[in-house]
C-alpha cells in the first residue's frame, strides 16, 4: 500500500511534465486504438459474408459485365439453389462527400438470398410493388433522417440522370457485422430507362449472387459455373462471397499495410517518449534512491519504483486512451467517411491489443532508467544534486 | 550493557585503506586509519575538505567498501558482508542524518519517519506509535502532516533525526548536520543530538568543519590528507 502510495505522489510530483506525457500516452493509445479499428473495418465486411454464397463476376474484370441471360444457365448449374443479381449504381446524393454503395438488385429475390438483413414482410411487400421503390440500411436511414415514403433524388454517374427512389423500407442487420448502409432499388429500373434510351447497355449484369445447396461443395459447384461459360462472349470468375470481398481488400492492402505500420510506429514513438521522460526522472532522483538504499531498502526495492512509476503513468494514459477511442469510433462511424465500411466499431482485440502496447511501452521504457537507479552507488547518488 | 559489549570497542577500525582508481592511477583518499570507538561515545571527525572525513563516515556506515584494512562493528567486521547482508544491517544498526536532510519530498514528515520501519515487522499500529513518540521526542508532534518544503530547515533536520533515531539503532552517523542551518536551527540540533547521546546513549560519529559544533561532541578527530592526525 505504501510503495503504491509513494508511487502515484511521484508520478505528479512534476505536474507539467507528468501532465504532458499522460496527453502523449493518451494520444498514441487513441491513435494506436483507431488506426486499428481502421484496420479491423476493411475486414468486418468479409467476417459477415456467408458461407453458402458465391459471387460470379466477368473473367477480364469487375468492371466488365455480363448479359443478364447467364442468369438461367447459372440456375442449371448442378447445386446451385438461387440466382440473384446486382450492380453497382455509384450515384451522389447531393453532393459528393455523401458516399454510400448503391445496388440495382433483382427486385423479386434478392432479399431472400440475404436473411442477414432484418426487413418486415409488409415493407419488403411494398418495395416489390413500386417500380422506383429502395431498401436501405438503418444506418444509411440515420445518417440522411430518411423515413418510410420518402422520396430520394439520386443523380447517376454511370447512369446519366437524376434518377428518384421512394423508400419503401428499412432493414437492420441480423449480426453486428452485418452492414447497414446500403441502398437498395428496382434493377428493372434502370434497365428499362436504358432500354429506352441506351439499349446497347441494356440487359448487362455486374455480378450474380449465387446461392449454394450444399456450402461444403462450394469449390466444386464454382468450378462447375465457370465451365458453363468457358469459351462464351463473357466467361465468368465464381468465387466465394468472403473470397470476393477480400479481393476488394486486397486492392488496398498497401494502404491497410500502411496505416497498421503508422499504428506501430506511434507506440514506437510513445515509447522513446515514456522512456526519455522516465531516465529524466529517474536521474533527478539518484539522491532519493542512494538514501533509500542507505536507509537499508533493497536495488529492486528502487527498481520496482521506477517500474511502478512507468506502469502507472502507462496505465493511466491507456485507460483514458482507450476510453476515448469508443466515442472517436462512434464519431466516425456517423461521419462520411463512415460510408466506406460496413461497421466501425472499436473491437475486443483492439482493446487487448492498447492494453498489451501500454504495457510492453511501460516495461520497455522503465528498464534502462530502472537498472541504473538500482544501480547507483550510495555515495555517488548523495553527492548528486537532482 | 552485558559483559560481551564492553569486552571490545563497537568500532574497531584496523589499518583501513581507501583509494578511488581515476584513469589508470590510484589516489589515496584514507591512509592505514587505526580507530576505536567506544559505545556511548560521540565524535566529531574533523578535517578540511578533500581529507577523508565523509569517506571514512561512509565506510563506518557501510555505505562505501574500503580498499584494504578490517572494520569491526560490534565484533562483526562489515567489509565482508554482501551487498544485501550490509543493507539489512544499516537498516538495524544505523541511523543517517545528512546535511541537506534527504527527506523524500512526496512523503510528510510522519511518512518520513515511518520510511525505515517498513523494513520491520512491526504492524501499522505499532509503527505509528513509535512514529509518534519519535516525533514528539524532536519536537515535531504538532507537523506530523507537513510535507518537507512546508517544514524550515531546522525543523527538516529535526525530522531527519526522527527518521534516524526510530529504528532505534547502534550508531548515527551525521554528515555536517549543521551544515545548511541557521545559527539557532544548528545550535537546536546539536542540543538534540547530545540528548540522544547523553540520555539514549546513542554512540554519534559527526562529520563537520565547523568547530563550533564540534564542541558538541565528546571527542574529536582530525583528519588530514587522508591520514589520522590524532584520536
Amino acid at each position: 500500500m505504501y510503495f503504491f502510495k509513494l508511487i502515484f505522489k511521484n508520478i505528479f510530483r512534476a505536474k507539467l511534465r507528468a501532465a504532458l506525457t499522460l496527453l502523449a500516452l493518451i494520444i498514441a493509445v487513441l491513435a494506436f486504438g483507431f488506426l486499428q479499428t481502421v484496420v479491423g473495418a476493411f475486414y468486418a465486411g468479409s467476417s459477415g459474408a456467408s458461407a453458402s454464397r458465391m459471387v460470379t463476376r466477368n473473367a477480364i474484370s469487375l468492371a466488365s459485365s455480363m448479359p443478364i441471360y447467364y442468369r438461367e444457365r447459372i440456375r442449371s448449374v448442378d447445386g446451385i439453389k438461387a440466382v440473384t443479381i446486382s450492380n453497382w449504381f455509384g450515384g451522389i446524393y447531393k453532393d459528393r462527400s455523401n458516399f454510400f454503395p448503391q445496388f440495382a438488385v433483382d427486385h423479386t429475390n434478392f432479399f431472400d438470398l440475404y436473411p442477414d438483413f432484418i426487413l418486415p414482410p409488409s415493407q419488403l411487400l411494398a418495395f416489390k410493388r413500386d417500380r422506383q421503390g429502395a431498401i436501405v440500411g438503418r444506418k444509411l436511414a440515420e445518417q440522411y433522417g430518411w423515413k418510410l415514403g420518402d422520396t430520394v433524388p439520386i443523380q447517376g454517374t454511370i447512369y446519366p440522370g437524376t434518377w428518384q427512389f421512394h423508400i419503401q423500407g428499412i432493414f437492420d442487420g441480423k449480426e453486428e457485422a452485418t452492414a447497414t448502409r446500403q441502398f437498395y432499388f428496382h434493377y428493372d429500373f434502370i434497365n428499362e430507362e436504358l432500354k429506352k434510351n441506351a439499349p446497347r447497355r441494356a440487359d448487362q449484369v455486374g455480378i450474380f449472387i449465387v446461392d449454394v445447396k450444399d456450402p461444403s461443395r462450394i469449390a466444386d459447384v464454382a468450378m462447375a459455373l465457370d465451365a458453363e461459360f468457358k469459351n462464351s462472349l463473357a466467361e465468368t470468375l465464381t468465387e466465394s462471397e468472403k473470397a470476393f470481398q477480400l479481393g476488394f481488400i486486397a486492392q488496398s492492402e498497401t494502404i491497410v499495410d500502411a496505416i497498421r505500420a503508422v499504428s506501430f510506429v506511434v507506440i514506437f514513438i510513445i515509447m522513446a517518449i515514456v522512456a526519455n521522460t522516465m531516465a529524466m526522472t529517474a536521474r533527478e532522483r539518484l539522491s532519493e534512491y542512494a538514501t533509500l538504499k542507505a536507509l537499508g531498502f533493497s536495488p529492486w526495492f528502487v527498481a520496482m519504483l521506477v517500474i511502478g512509476e512507468t506502469m502507472m503513468l502507462c496505465l493511466i494514459g491507456a485507460a483514458i486512451g482507450i476510453l476515448l477511442t469508443f466515442p472517436l469510433a462512434v464519431g466516425v462511424a456517423k461521419s462520411p467517411a463512415g460510408a466506406f465500411f460496413p461497421i466501425f466499431k472499436v473491437s475486443q482485440d483492439t482493446v487487448v491489443l492498447q492494453i498489451a502496447c501500454a504495457f510492453v511501452v511501460s516495461i520497455i521504457a522503465a528498464i534502462a532508467p530502472a537498472i541504473r537507479s538500482a544501480r547507483v552507488k550510495i555515495v555517488d547518488g548523495l553527492r548528486h544534486i537532482g | 550493557m552485558d559483559t560481551a559489549n564492553k569486552a571490545h570497542p563497537l568500532v574497531e577500525i584496523l589499518h583501513l585503506v581507501k583509494s578511488y582508481t581515476r584513469g589508470d592511477q590510484d589516489v589515496p583518499v584514507l591512509q592505514d586509519i587505526t580507530l576505536n570507538i567506544e559505545r556511548g561515545d560521540f565524535i566529531a571527525l574533523m578535517g578540511p575538505s578533500g581529507s577523508g572525513k565523509s569517506t571514512l563516515l561512509n565506510l563506518i556506515a557501510g555505505i562505501d567498501k574500503p580498499t584494504g584494512g578490517s572494520l569491526l562493528i560490534d565484533g562483526e567486521d562489515i567489509t565482508k558482508l554482501s551487498e544485501g547482508d550490509l543493507a539489512d544491517w544499516r537498516a538495524s544498526n544505523i541511523g543517517f542524518i545528512f546535511q541537506f536532510y534527504n527527506l523524500m519530498p512526496v512523503l510528510n514528515a510522519f511518512e518520513n519517519v515511518e520510511l525505515p520501519l517498513l523494513l520491520t515487522n512491526l504492524s501499522k499500529a505499532d509503527r505509528r506509535e513509535r512514529v509518534e513518540l519519535t516525533l514528539g521526542l524532536v519536537g515535531l508532534s504538532d507537523r506530523m502532516d507537513h510535507y518537507p518544503n512546508e517544514l524550515s530547515g531546522g525543523q527538516q533536520q529535526r525530522v531527519a533525526i526522527a527518521r534516524a533515531i526510530v529504528t532505534d539503532p547502534t550508531i548515527l552517523v551525521c554528515d555536517e548536520p549543521t551544515g545548511d542551518l541557521d545559527k539557532q536551527s544548528a545550535s537546536d540540533v546539536l542540543e538534540m543530538l547530545k540528548k540522544l547521546n547523553s540520555e539514549m546513549g546513542k554512540t554519534i560519529i559527526m562529520v563537520t568543519h565547523d568547530g563550533h559544533a564540534a564542541e558538541a561532541a565528546k571527542r574529536m578527530v582530525h583528519l588530514e590528507k587522508g591520514e589520522l592526525i590524532d584520536g
